[in-house]
C-alpha cells in the first residue's frame, strides 16, 4: 500500500501514543514532587529570537474589519517569557509546550515539536546537570548517570586538534579529510562546529548518556561566560547515543550583554540576507529588573520518546508528523 | 549554469563535485539545537561507481550535473568504442570501454540498453535486466536430467559464461538475469 493512501491515518502507533501520555505524566509528577511550578506562556510573540541559526515561522493578528495584520512569530523556545516570570519572582518553573522552527525537518526534526523547558533558581549548570541525570534515570529504563566531558577535551581527542590554538588552515584541512565540502565563506567557528558534529558526533553515537560542558564562548548562546576562563561558556548538552536530547545554560543575566549578543546575531542575519528580527524588549527589561541566579535547560520530548520506544525516526512518535509537499 | 541549493537535496539528484558527476543516494539533515545546519550526503560517483560521504553547509549551492538517462540501441563495436543509436533521432553515441565494462558481456547487436549520458557522452551502459542469448558451447548433458541439480558451464554468443541445467544444449536460446548473471529459463 502506498503511503498516500494512508496519509490521513496517524503515523505513531496507539502504543507509542500511550507511552507519550505516560511520559508527560511522569515528568509532571517529577516536578510536582520537587515543588517546581508548571507554567504556560504564549506561543505567539511580536518579537523573536534573532539567533542566526534558528528561523522562526511567521503568523499575524488582524482586528475584525481591519485589513492590516500585526506580524507575530511562533516562538522557537519559551525561554524569554519564562525568564520574565523568573524575574517577577515565580521561583523555579517548568513548561511543556509545542515549539516551532522553520526549515527543520528530518530524521530527528519536525518543524513543530514538543519541548520540556525548566529553570532552577540558585542552581549553577553543574547542579542542573545532576537534575537532568536524575530525571532521565527515572524516565529512561536502563539509563545511568551520564559521563561528563569538556568540549575542548572531546575535540582534541577526536580531531587531534587543540580547540584554542589550532590554526584556520589546520581546521580546514582536518574538515576536508572528514569529508566536508568547505564553502568559501567558512569561518573558524563554523569549522569547529562541523568538526565537532562529525568527529565527536560519530563517537557519541556509540555512547549512552554523555554530557558535554564548557562550550567555546562563540557558542555561548544565552549562557554566562565562565568567570574563571572567558574563552568558555557555562553551557552543557546532553547526548544519548549521539542524539542531542537537552541543552542547558547557567543563564546570562546581564541585560547589556544580552542586547549585544542579540545585535550580533541580527548583524549576522543582515550579512547573510536573512530577515532582521525585532528584539524582545520585555525580556530585556526583565533582565534590567533583575533575573535571579538560575540555570535552565530544554529537553526534546519527542526524541526522549523515540528512545523510550526504541524507534529511530521522529515521525514514528508523532500522531501526525509534518507533511512535506515535496515527497 | 544550473545549480541546486542543499535544501533541494534528495535521493537521485545529480550534481558536480571536483569535476565528476555524482548522484545522491541518501541525504540527512543535521542541525544542532544551537548551531548551524548541515547536509550529510551519501553520493555515488557516476564515473567510477564509488560511494562516498560528504558534508555540506546548509544553504550552499552545487552545480547541477548534465546527466540524462535514456534508452539506446547497441549497434556494433570497432574494438575501441561501442556504438549506440537513439532509435527516434537516429543520433549515434560512442561509449568507451569503461562505460560498457559492466554490461558488454550481456548485450548483442540491436539490444536496447539504459544509457546514462553526461554532457552528451555515454557514462554508463546498463544491460537490460533480462536478455535472451544463444548457447555456443557446453558439454552434452546427461540423459534423464530434467532440471537444476548442479548444472554445467555454458558459453553464450556474447562470450559470457553462465551455469545452466544439464539438459540445456548447444544452439538453444536461454533467458538470463544480467543482475545476478544467472540462468532463468529456456527462451
Amino acid at each position: 500500500m502506498s503511503r498516500e493512501h494512508n496519509a490521513h491515518r496517524p503515523v505513531a502507533s496507539i502504543r507509542v501514543l500511550q507511552q507519550r501520555a505516560s511520559l508527560l505524566s511522569e515528568i509532571r509528577g517529577y516536578f510536582a514532587h520537587r515543588g517546581v511550578l508548571e507554567v504556560e506562556t504564549p506561543l505567539l510573540s511580536s518579537s523573536a529570537n534573532p539567533d542566526a541559526a534558528i528561523e522562526p515561522m511567521q503568523s499575524g493578528y488582524r482586528q475584525p474589519g481591519s485589513h492590516r495584520s500585526q506580524t507575530l512569530y511562533l516562538h522557537t523556545s519559551p525561554e524569554f517569557p519564562m525568564k520574565r516570570l523568573l524575574a517577577a519572582g515565580s521561583g523555579s518553573i517548568f513548561q511543556i509546550c509545542h515549539t516551532f522552527r522553520n526549515g527543520e525537518c528530518g530524521r530527528l526534526h519536525n518543524p513543530e515539536f514538543t519541548l520540556l523547558e525548566w529553570y532552577r533558581i540558585d542552581f549553577d549548570h553543574f547542579q542542573l546537570m545532576d537534575e537532568v541525570d536524575a530525571l532521565l534515570i527515572q524516565l529512561l529504563p536502563g539509563c545511568a548517570a551520564a559521563e561528563r566531558y569538556r568540549y575542548a577535551d572531546l575535540f582534541v581527542t577526536h580531531t587531534g586538534l587543540d580547540l584554542f590554538s589550532a590554526s584556520p588552515a589546520q581546521l580546514r584541512q582536518r574538515a576536508e579529510s572528514a569529508g566536508v565540502v568547505i564553502p568559501e565563506s567558512a569561518e573558524t567557528g563554523w569549522l569547529i562546529e562541523v568538526l565537532f558534529e562529525l568527529c565527536v558526533g560519530s563517537w557519541l553515537k556509540q555512547q549512552q548518556g554523555v554530557i558535554v560542558y564548557d562550550y567555546p564562548a562563540a557558542q555561548a548562546s544565552l549562557s554566562q561566560l565562565s568567570t574563571q576562563d572567558s574563552r568558555l561558556a557555562e553551557r552543557f548538552e546532553y547526548y544519548f547515543q549521539g542524539m542531542e536530547l537537552a541543552n542547558g545554560f547557567h543563564e546570562l543575566a546581564d541585560a547589556a550583554e544580552q542586547r549585544q549578543r542579540f545585535e550580533a546575531e541580527n548583524s549576522k542575519r543582515r550579512q547573510s540576507g536573512s530577515e532582521i528580527l525585532p528584539l524582545d524588549e520585555h525580556f530585556l527589561q526583565a533582565l534590567e529588573d533583575g533575573l535571579p541566579d538560575c540555570s535552565g535547560v530544554a529537553l526534546g520530548i519527542d526524541r526522549l520518546l523515540m528512545l523510550r520506544c526504541g524507534v529511530d525516526h521522529i515521525e514514528e512518535v508523532l500522531a501526525f508528523p509534518f507533511a512535506r509537499n515535496d515527497e | 549554469m544550473a545549480t541546486y541549493n542543499t535544501n533541494e537535496f534528495r535521493s537521485g539528484l545529480k550534481f558536480m563535485l571536483d569535476n565528476d558527476p555524482y548522484s545522491i543516494i541518501e541525504n540527512e539533515f543535521v542541525k544542532p539545537g544551537k548551531g548551524q545546519a548541515f547536509s550529510r550526503v551519501k553520493i555515488r560517483n557516476l564515473k567510477t561507481g564509488r560511494v562516498i560521504e560528504k558534508t555540506f553547509k546548509s544553504g550552499e549551492s552545487v552545480e547541477a550535473a548534465d546527466v540524462l538517462e535514456t534508452t539506446l540501441q547497441y549497434l556494433y563495436t570497432d574494438g575501441e568504442f561501442w556504438h549506440f543509436m537513439d532509435s527516434q533521432s537516429f543520433e549515434q553515441y560512442a561509449a568507451s570501454e569503461a562505460a560498457v565494462a559492466g554490461s558488454i558481456k550481456w548485450i548483442k547487436e540491436q539490444d536496447d540498453c539504459n544509457v546514462t549520458l553526461w554532457n552528451g557522452n555515454p557514462l554508463i551502459v546498463e544491460a537490460p535486466n533480462f536478455v535472451t542469448l544463444r548457447i555456443t558451447d557446453t558439454d552434452p548433458g546427461l540423459k534423464g536430467d530434467t532440471s537444476g541439480g548442479g548444472g554445467k558451464p555454458a558459453t553464450l554468443e556474447t562470450g559470457a559464461v553462465i551455469r545452466v541445467p544439464l539438459f540445456v544444449q548447444v544452439d538453444e536460446v536461454v533467458k538470463v538475469d544480467t543482475r545476478s548473471g544467472e540462468y532463468v529459463s529456456r527462451a
